[in-house]
């Protein structure tokens, strides 16, 4: 699994970092980044998708690649 | 009823009966009732309408509200509040900005409410929170608003800009008067913009000759792209802190007490887990949707509709981001307030470009506030002989929350 974010829709909620700063980062303007390219570990995929859910601007998607 | 100010400072409205056709959030029934009197509009229709301000419309689904916020071009920030038309209106940027200035006026704050620049804040807001609390000790009832959720976020943006906290009182007032009485008051409005100015005025020039490390100081400095930024915007900015950083937090602080003084078997799960729990989080991100406090206004500045219905220029548009956290369509069992929801993409700080720049604060003043107190007093109630008052408008929530200790 792969998380990606779109950071023209990324208003800086920063709900991602709040709840899982394993995967994802914020820059000085709060705005947010994947880390580790997005690829998510089988451990934290629960935790990927509660990021999804929770962002209020659906700036977030998982992939399977 | 229509508006017919004319060249009255204070215009008057009757009680609202009709809440589809007729809508005032000003009204004193809004504040107590505003999450039924949503719900029994948008089983009506989406947008509701007043001309109690001059014309101004009320969406209430999640939709019609995203809609508003994201679309810049034909809405337009320098009305955030739904008032007497004729209102005078202070620059309080961002928040009163549009694109493509707002960018800039953005990027200068945003920084200062990163959420690793405002983490380093909470061990300071636990203990200060604390202290709060100790004074409670020994007491068998208390009034949380006044002798809790009030202090937290004037604290919190005191410590965070540099404004003397000593100056309290005053903020309070200002808000009070701004909110509750300003938009049918022009006399009102115009009085506390005077005093604000005036007082923030002193302040950043304070700051330009004894610079400190704060805020304030980076403020009365502020270039945006190598240009100086105006006096004017300045004391916006500032002003900007002090009107919108202080009673919106203690409002969905104050709320989630009210709430939890209510629900013991949710204060039981709480504080049986640590304050990292995801429990926690959860919780204090349902007080954020169920019990938002902040709702915002944009001026129709194109000719365009929402949800259907035909809006004008000069046209009033309420952002009603409360109305929509409660929307059956973009919430499973949205009348219920559940401690773990799992997928709530809430609107409480707004949506869109103009996000509430001070969240991450917000959200360290609640959950801390939350947590200190439930783990003080686990058992407290609410006391049922006394009523709850709520604010209407702009930033609804309790005024006041009679409790029991029951320590």
């Amino acid at each position: 699994m792969k998380i990606r974010i779109d950071a023209d829709k990324c208003q800086g909620h920063n709900r991602c970092y709040a709840l899982a700063p394993d995967l994802v980062d914020v820059d000085d303007y709060g705005t947010a980044f994947v880390l580790n390219d997005g690829v998510v570990p089988a451990e934290l995929e629960e935790k990927a998708q509660l990021i999804v859910d929770n962002c209020p601007e659906f700036a977030i998607e998982t992939t399977t690649e | 009823m229509a508006y017919d100010a004319a060249d009255t400072d204070q215009v008057d409205h009757e009680p609202v009966t009709d809440w589809v056709n007729d809508w005032d959030w000003l009204d004193d029934q809004w504040g107590s009732n505003a999450i039924d009197i949503w719900n029994q509009v948008r089983e009506q229709c989406p947008v509701a309408s007043t001309e109690r301000y001059g014309r101004a419309f009320m969406p209430v689904t999640m939709e019609g509200v995203s809609a508003v916020a994201n679309d810049t071009e034909n809405y337009s920030s320098i009305w955030v509040n739904v008032s007497r038309p004729d209102s005078p209106r202070a620059p309080a940027p961002p928040i009163t900005s549009d694109p493509p200035e707002h960018h800039g006026h953005r990027r200068l704050l945003l920084p200062w409410f990163n959420p690793k620049k405002v983490a380093e804040m909470e061990g300071v807001m636990r203990q200060y929170c604390r202290d709060l609390i100790a004074k409670l000790d020994g007491s068998d009832t208390a009034e949380l608003s006044e002798q809790y959720s009030q202090n937290i976020p004037v604290f919190g943006i005191c410590h965070l800009t540099g404004l003397p906290e000593s100056d309290a009182d005053l903020y309070r007032d200002w808000i009070s008067r701004n909110f509750q009485l300003g938009p049918k008051n022009n006399a009102v409005k115009l009085e506390i913009m005077h005093e604000m100015t005036e007082n923030i005025s002193a302040i950043l020039q304070d700051r330009l000759d004894t610079p400190r490390d704060d805020m304030l100081t980076y403020i009365a400095n502020a270039e945006i792209d190598d240009e100086p930024v105006s006096w004017d915007l300045k004391v916006g900015y500032v002003r900007l802190q002090i009107i919108a950083g202080i009673d919106t937090t203690w409002s969905a602080i104050g709320s989630g007490l009210w709430h939890f003084a209510q629900h013991p078997e949710q204060v039981a799960q709480l504080v049986a887990v640590e304050n990292d729990h995801m429990l926690w989080n959860t919780a204090s991100e349902e007080v954020l949707r169920y019990y938002a406090p902040v709702t915002m206004a944009r001026k129709v500045i194109g000719e365009t509709e929402v949800s259907g219905c035909p809006v004008h220029p000069g046209d009033q548009m309420l952002l009603t981001f409360p109305a929509a956290n409660h929307d059956p369509d973009a919430f499973e069992d949205a009348d219920q307030f559940q401690l773990d929801r799992a997928k709530n993409r809430h609107v409480a700080f707004g949506l869109g470009v103009h996000r509430c720049v001070g969240s991450n604060l917000a959200r360290l003043e609640l959950l801390v506030a939350l947590q200190e107190f439930l783990r003080a007093f686990p058992n407290y109630s609410l006391d049922t002989t006394k009523e709850t008052v709520w604010a209407n408008g702009q930033v609804r929530g309790p005024r006041n929350i009679p409790v029991l200790l029951n320590k």
